[in-house]
């Protein structure tokens, strides 16, 4: 049988006694639309930096296509074909638009073809047809470090996207939007998938609803509910970590 | 603004014209300060792919300055010796024969190669070691700048192999030609000035292009070019080992100038004057560096000739006036956006440059293995 595309198994992340995910497993399938939410200090962020390698889990393993990637260098988990977007944007700033595209799209991430122009013209395009898609053509030659908020987290949307990965997390994409720059990035998250199996991170619930897909509740590092965004809604326990209620 | 940038051309012009007819315009004394100045022009260049364009700051350039300069020296106090014979200075400490890496530099070959590829193979190799650990911003300045401590430190002490703290001098001829002529002298003017324009051709590639962007990107994001699926490291690795080569070559051609090298022009103030020279001419700038490296040096020369005891204090209050008022240094004053400009001519505001201590400072992104 095919493994799962990401597999998450018994993942602790454990800061001195603090589990910030504790026993944690999840599977993620090709293609799919995943949406994690929960209250601050759940574990989300942690869960992401698991995954892509810039926290190392305690104990637990990390699989995806079935091949452990818990011990890789972060670029080389990259390279398999995961990809993050930061809660803050992480934008290179001294670069133009146009020119963080094409970095991000660029296939061959070895350090000498710097020196030459093999597969510039190939990534250069794919940076002007995503340029389109995230709305940013009027801006191409703008230095990203002048962007507005807004743009910046376009832009590093958009570079997500150009690396072609596999899997695509976005840990917050709407933080200091509006409820119209909102829709649009739902839409354009949905256009993605299939091609790509997207996880977002998210707080706004319109969001999560716009998106639709699988929602999964995380709680003091441990999955409390996976479901629908109905299911979830109409789930007791969910209600009561949002709300503080005791049981 | 369109003015000002087709006049850059033509104003790089006049100065390669004048460069090109200095042995005419000036005195031999004059001619021969040019030359040293120009030569220490690379250093400040190679500062400029090093710590303006790639935000890695070395106090230890020193180090390379001075291998490039004593090998070059070796071989000159080599050549017109007997085979049994060994120079002065050995002779008086009492050394009765020549160590072997030191009879490799009868050679001239030789001596020419361990210019280029003795600090390139060891800039390579300790930035290797240092940026695959991730250490930047203020350690990777105070471990460069303690290199320099132990390294002028070693030259002292060693002092029957390296002359000690007087170092090597007293050279009579290069590659055959007599370091006393005045043709000889003009003849290494030029030379030095060929390397200065090809130095700065290459830069000016280099920075032009992927690599260029790339090393910026290093500079500003490191975590973030990591989780595109670069490894940042190679990109600071290949600057510094280019900036290593560069302050080598420029020691070795400044020590045939000035006819020394001794461990007073390589040590902790040596390297920090060379950080000056970038910052005063601009360090994001390759033709601002070469400026930075000729106005403090003729400043040096001048004032400390009349108030011997004032120049540490002015490059002081250079370094300061840079970093506070002209952050981009001299060539800021050219750029699109200077602090003298009237708000309402800049373009866009441009990106925060990086302090120049700890762009992207180790402890908070980058995880300092101490």
């Amino acid at each position: 049988m095919k493994p799962p595309m990401l597999q998450m198994q018994n993942v602790i992340v454990d800061f001195d006694g603090f589990k910030a995910t504790n026993d944690l497993s999840l599977t993620i399938e090709s293609g799919s639309m995943t949406v994690v939410i929960g209250p601050n200090g759940a574990g989300k962020s942690t869960m992401c930096d698991a995954i892509i390698g810039r926290v190392r889990p305690t104990s637990g393993k990390v699989l995806f296509h079935g091949r452990e990637i818990q011990d890789e260098s972060e670029h080389g988990i990259v390279g398999l074909g995961i990809c993050r977007k930061f809660q803050t944007p992480g934008v290179l700033v001294a670069l133009s638009v146009i020119d963080n595209l094409t970095i991000a799209a660029t296939q061959d991430r070895r350090w000498w073809r710097s020196f030459g122009k093999k597969g510039e013209a190939e990534a250069r395009a794919k940076a002007e047809e995503i340029l389109d898609k995230v709305g940013l053509t009027e801006r191409r030659d703008a230095i990203a470090g002048n962007l507005s908020h807004g743009e910046k987290q376009w832009l590093e949307i958009g570079m997500v996207v150009a690396t072609d990965a596999e899997l695509l997390l976005l840990d917050e994409p709407t933080a200091g939007m509006g409820a119209a720059e909102s829709t649009q990035t739902a839409n354009l998250i949905k256009t993605l998938l299939g091609k790509h199996a997207v996880l977002v991170i998210d707080h706004d619930i319109d969001f999560v609803a716009q998106l639709g897909g699988h929602v999964i509740v995380l709680h003091q590092g441990k999955l409390l509910k996976e479901g629908t965004l109905a299911e979830i809604r109409a789930d007791e326990e969910v209600a009561a970590i949002y709300l503080g209620r005791q049981k | 603004m369109t003015s000002l940038k087709s006049s850059k051309p033509i104003a790089g012009g006049v100065a390669l014209l004048l460069a090109l007819a200095a042995p005419w315009l000036l005195s031999s004394y004059d001619l021969n300060l040019l030359a040293r100045f120009l030569a220490l022009s690379l250093t400040a260049m190679g500062l400029v792919l090093l710590w303006g364009e790639g935000g890695v700051l070395s106090l230890g350039q020193g180090v390379f300055f001075g291998l490039g300069g004593y090998a070059i020296a070796m071989h000159l106090k080599l050549v017109g010796l007997g085979p049994e014979e060994i120079p002065d200075f050995m002779v008086w400490t009492g050394l009765t024969a020549l160590p072997w890496w030191w009879a490799i530099f009868r050679s001239p070959v030789a001596a020419v190669l361990a210019v280029f590829l003795v600090p390139s193979a060891i800039a390579a190799l300790f930035a290797w070691a240092i940026f695959r650990r991730r250490i930047g911003g203020v350690y990777f300045a105070l471990i460069t700048q303690a290199l320099a401590l132990a390294f002028a430190t070693l030259l002292v002490s060693q002092q029957d192999k390296t002359g000690g703290f007087n170092g090597l001098t007293d050279y009579k001829t290069l590659f055959g030609f007599n370091l006393n002529f005045p043709s000889t002298s003009v003849g290494l003017y030029y030379a030095t000035l060929l390397f200065v324009v090809i130095a700065f051709a290459a830069l000016t590639w280099l920075l032009g292009g992927r690599y260029g962007k790339m090393l910026r990107a290093a500079r500003d994001g490191s975590n973030r070019l990591r989780f595109l699926g670069y490894d940042p490291a190679p990109y600071k690795i290949v600057a510094f080992t280019v900036a290593a080569l560069l302050t080598s070559l420029s020691g070795a051609l400044f020590t045939l100038h000035a006819g020394v090298i001794s461990p007073a022009l390589v040590g902790v103030v040596p390297s920090i004057e060379m950080v000056i020279w970038a910052a005063v001419g601009g360090r994001e700038s390759v033709i601002g560096a070469i400026a930075g490296a000729l106005l403090v040096n003729f400043a040096k020369d001048k004032i400390s000739t009349a108030f011997p005891e004032l120049w540490l204090y002015g490059l002081g209050l250079l370094f300061i006036l840079a970093v506070t008022v002209l952050p981009k240094g001299l060539a800021g004053l050219f750029g699109e956006d200077h602090p003298f400009k009237p708000a309402r001519w800049r373009k866009e505001k441009a990106p925060e440059p990086a302090p120049p201590l700890a762009p992207e400072t180790a402890p908070r992104e980058e995880e300092t293995v101490a």
